[in-house]
């Protein structure tokens, strides 16, 4: 994180900007970098997908445009006045403070949120700099692995996340850097994230952690930022390994993209987020073939979702393409939970170790 | 042995009307239960509404029906016509094709139906029971009572009881009107086919009317009346000589007084003079003086062909009474009004014109909007010589050509553009003609004649080229009101909360504004003064762009209501309700306001205000439209649209991953 008076530098920069266009009589309006799936590049440097060069343009001429400028605006006002008062909100409650803009107050919070990421975007700060966290936790981990967070009254606290917690697992806060996670020191082999709770319950119960010196995350559907960041940092500072367990279905595909490559929306911090050496280990579709898994058919939507994925860039190899084609070609998904078919013990006895030794990662 | 066709004569002979009728009533339109009500209420509602207008009177009908079982009914329909005499009484009522219009050629409700007496005959085959009839005309003081029956095989009333009776309805006494009341088998349906449907129909296209009807559930629906005028009486003309069929040549040669062939041409035909029925007989090589009686068949073949290479003025028009463009709207608004519509396109009644010698008419009307639904076909109302016709409606010729007819153009969906058009409106077509032609004898579709199809569609395409201007005009105002949403709202407080931000004065933001609008901008706006019936109306420019214009300024105004004193400022000019307003150098942030007056007019007669432009680049004004034919005329100036990328319409979706 940045001083405070860095941020607020560059967030007057922007009021500057847009005051200095009225005053030379011309219409407001900001550039910005395309969020969409065609312009993001990969950067060879940090091996993570960011943002290319093509730029977009809110402009006070259309009506959109023009209230999110306005709202750009009150958003740095309201900013401003957190940093100087030392508070911080919710990006929850920062979409219910713009209740008092009238006309300008956000339609949905999709819209606040966006708007915090296009800040980040043109100050290259992080929307923590801006004193807004997001309301979610990141999600749980259970491991032999001992941190040091420091809690809110400031005090430190070593937590063993395998022998100091709940059957839950440690929880990750939504701030996991350095000044409030401190790594003290790991006795595993190899990071294991996990899509859903049931499956990493199950790892939990069947003790996969200890037979198999794995650190379990559960990421909890698409993984929040804290989540990507704490895992990243487990690859980078204490050179785990990560693979990611999965369903077998287009969306768990995104998953396996946003821990890996980095997600499209948060294309601009995706080298603080990504992790470029994260392996995917299932459910591929071949597993569904190969392990003979029970399957849905794939909704109208699962098929556009494939099809996106044809001709998204992070995808765009061969591995990924033989996945995506065989699970259109089948028409079929399937569920991790699915491989109880054989048995409560089967994804810890059998698939996971197999599974993990085609990756080389036992 | 006797052939079977000489059997079958034989039993022919013996059967009447009305036992044939009796044995074959799909012919009368009562093959189903469910239209045997409205064929019933038809029948004595059209009778009620021809009564009063051949009496100059405004008609008050009304309608009721009680449910007596679960399939029969009683229906009861009561006017305030002049009255039937008591001699006329059993006739109009208890005999078949008994009527004084059978034989008239006129536009008349009359000729699409059995007649009322088919009713009374089905009503008495299927419940066994006599219709009731009650009649006052003004000079009597009572009224005539009557049961009555009718002898199916004599095909002749049957006056069962008969009582003269003081007629009172809710205390007051009936100074003229008829009664009808019988009971029939027949199924009760609401819905598109229904008899709720049925005088919904009828009081649009008879909007001097006042209908009130009461359903089997008890529930009262009053059709108000829209105005005091009646109709123009339509008048009785002879048939015209084109059209002619050799079966009617025939019965009028053996039915006529005239003694000789060409005054028999001259006084039985419109449009035959003297000359004509010479020519006529000369080109049919039959001597002029030969007796009508003694023409053969052959020689008929002959005069039929004479009749059609001999060149005869088309027939007078002045026989057709249609609704009018006024009352078509008025209609419309006092029927549909509760739906709110957004729009009644101007309705448009065609020139009379001619098919196989008979005149016709086409009328038609489109309302569009407010809450009737948006994703179901389009409502088509077709009405034959003011009568709803709610059957068959895929063969109808107004189906066809609304179906054959692009409406995507004017702003309506159609898949492929064709088929019944989806969108909220509702389409009105009025064909009226001394002479309908039906697709079948129960006379549910108008026939799809060539040149009726074609005045149908002109119709149309005028009523759909002003929704699609309307609809224009709504996009234009929406685009213009974002626009002033933006510089009257969001650009004042932008520039109030960066200067705040920055703790700076506020910069002044008239130049950022122009460079927004970058048009002139034109609202306009009409007030009615009902103490006057007067409509005011004024029309605003403002120039938002940062160099002074000039421009033409031109509107289609009524001129038979245009207040010419009124027009301000002094119009370029005026001729027959075209007025030009020239605007010469508007400055920059400058308004300039145009007035004129309508005088002697309803509120609803002139509703939208039509705007055009010339002698300036179209871009440039929002609000109006370009005058048709004026592109081009200056070369444009506006300023290159930046291309680049709109970054709030990026495609939602592709950001779905946190």
């Amino acid at each position: 994180m940045r001083s405070e008076g860095e941020p607020v530098k560059k967030l007057t920069e922007i009021a500057e900007q847009i005051y200095g266009q009225i005053e030379g009589g011309e219409i407001p309006k900001m550039v910005l970098p395309l969020r969409t799936k065609s312009n993001i590049k990969f950067d060879s440097k940090s091996n993570v997908w960011k943002y290319g060069k093509a730029t977009g343009v809110r402009s006070a001429k259309k009506t959109v445009g023009a209230y999110m400028l306005l709202r750009t605006m009150y958003m740095l006002e309201f900013i401003n006045s957190m940093i100087k008062e030392k508070k911080s909100s919710t990006l929850r409650e920062m979409y219910y403070i713009s209740e008092g803009w009238g006309k300008a107050k956000f339609s949905t919070q999709d819209e606040s949120d966006k708007l915090a990421e296009d800040l980040e975007i043109i100050t290259h700060c992080l929307r923590e700099d801006f004193k807004l966290r997001p309301e979610e936790d990141g999600a749980r981990v259970i491991g032999n692995i001992t941190i040091e967070e420091t809690d809110r009254k400031g005090k430190k606290k070593r937590i063993n996340c395998r022998d100091d917690v709940g059957d839950s697992g440690y929880s990750i806060p939504y701030n996991v850097e350095k000044e409030k996670v401190r790594f003290v020191s790991v006795d595993a082999d190899f990071v294991i994230a996990i899509e859903t709770g049931g499956m990493f319950d199950r790892l939990v119960e069947n003790g996969f952690d200890e037979d198999f010196r794995a650190v379990l995350v559960h990421l909890k559907g698409q993984p929040a930022r804290s989540t990507r960041r704490f895992i990243k940092r487990l690859n980078e500072e204490l050179k785990l390994p990560v693979v990611t367990f999965t369903d077998g279905d287009p969306w768990s595909f995104r998953i396996h993209a946003s821990v890996a490559y980095g997600a499209i929306k948060t294309a601009h911090i995706s080298e603080y987020l990504a992790t470029p050496t994260a392996e995917f280990i299932g459910i591929t579709a071949s597993d569904i073939l190969n392990y003979d898994l029970p399957t849905d058919k794939l909704s109208e939507m699962d098929i556009r979702a494939l099809e996106a994925e044809l001709t998204d860039p992070r995808f765009n190899d061969q591995f990924w393409k033989n996945e995506i084609e065989l699970m259109m070609k089948n028409g079929r998904k399937a569920e991790q939970q699915a491989l109880a078919k054989y048995g409560l013990d089967y994804v810890t006895d059998t698939y996971l170790p197999e599974k993990l030794t085609q990756a080389g990662i036992i | 042995m006797t052939s079977i066709a000489e059997e079958l004569g034989k039993k022919q002979k013996e059967i009447s009307v009305s036992e044939f009728f009796e044995r074959n009533r799909q012919i009368l339109g009562f093959d189903s239960l469910s239209k045997a009500l409205i064929v019933a209420v038809k029948e004595a509602v059209d009778n009620s509404l021809d009564a009063c207008e051949d009496a100059s009177i405004l008609p008050d009908i009304r309608v009721t029906i009680d449910r007596l079982n679960q399939n029969e009914f009683r229906v009861s329909v009561m006017d305030n016509g002049p009255g039937i005499v008591r001699t006329q009484l059993p006739n109009v009522f208890g005999r078949l094709l008994y009527g004084s219009r059978f034989h008239a050629i006129r536009q008349s409700r009359g000729q699409q139906g059995i007649g009322i007496s088919a009713v009374v005959m089905y009503a008495q085959i299927t419940t066994g029971k006599p219709a009731h009839i009650r009649s006052k005309i003004e000079e009597n003081d009572v009224s005539n009572d009557l049961l009555l029956t009718i002898d199916t095989k004599r095909n002749r009333p049957v006056v069962v009881e008969e009582n003269h009776i003081i007629w009172e309805e809710e205390g007051r006494r009936v100074s003229h009107g008829t009664l009808i009341e019988f009971d029939i088998a027949a199924r009760y349906v609401t819905g598109r086919q229904s008899v709720f449907e049925y005088l919904r129909s009828t009081a649009v296209v008879n909007p001097h009317a006042r209908i009130t009807y009461r359903d089997p559930e008890g529930r009262t629906t009053a059709f108000e009346r829209a105005t005091q005028t009646m109709p123009p009486r339509a008048v009785e003309i002879k048939p015209h000589p084109y059209g002619l069929e050799i079966g009617t040549l025939m019965n009028m040669l053996s039915g006529t007084e005239e003694k000789r062939l060409s005054s028999f041409l001259k006084n039985e035909f419109s449009r035959i003079s003297d000359r004509v029925a010479k020519e006529i007989c000369e080109r049919a090589m039959i001597s002029p003086d030969k007796k009508p009686r003694e023409i053969t068949l052959e020689q008929a073949r002959a005069i039929l062909d004479a009749i059609s290479s001999t060149k005869i003025m088309a027939p007078q028009t002045d026989c057709l009474s249609p609704i009018g463009e006024t009352l078509i709207k008025r209609g419309l608004k006092n029927v549909l009004g509760s739906l709110r519509p957004e729009f009644y396109a101007q309705p448009v009644t065609r020139q009379p014109a001619v098919y196989n010698g008979n005149p016709f008419q086409v009328e038609a009307g489109i309302v569009y909007g407010g809450e009737l639904p948006v994703d179901q076909p389009v409502t088509i109302m077709r009405y034959a010589n003011r009568v709803p016709l709610l059957y068959q409606q895929g063969a109808d010729a107004i189906t066809q050509v609304i179906e054959n007819m692009d409406w995507r153009r004017y702003g309506l969906e159609q898949r492929g553009g064709t088929g019944i058009p989806y969108g909220p409106a509702v389409i009105l077509v009025h064909v009226l003609s001394t002479k309908l032609p039906f697709t079948s004898e129960s006379k549910e579709a108008i026939a799809p004649i060539p040149v009726i199809m074609e005045e149908i569609e002109l119709a149309l395409k005028s009523c759909a080229r002003n929704l699609k201007s309307h609809l224009n005009k709504k996009e234009t105002k929406g685009r213009a009101s974002a626009k002033f949403d933006i510089v009257s709202e969001v650009i004042p407080r932008i520039a109030e909360k960066a200067a705040s931000v920055l703790q700076k004065p506020v910069p002044d933001i008239s130049r950022t504004i122009m460079k927004i609008m970058n048009v002139i901008y034109v609202d306009d706006e009409l007030s009615y003064d009902q103490k006057k019936r007067e409509i005011r109306g004024k029309v605003r420019l403002r120039n938002y762009t940062s160099k002074k214009q000039s421009l033409k300024v031109h509107m289609m105004l009524p001129p038979e209501n245009l207040d010419l004193k009124s027009i301000e400022p002094g119009p370029a000019s005026v001729e027959d309700g075209k007025v030009v307003w020239e605007i010469d150098k508007l400055q920059p942030l400058q308004t300039v306001e145009l007035f004129f007056s309508l005088r002697d007019v309803e509120k609803d007669d002139y509703t939208e205000n039509e705007i055009y432009v010339s002698d300036i680049n179209p871009l440039l004004v929002l609000g109006a439209e370009p005058l048709p034919g004026d592109w081009g005329i200056r070369a444009f100036e506006v300023e290159e649209e930046e291309k680049e990328e709109d970054y709030d319409s990026q495609a939602e979706g592709e950001l779905s991953e946190e």
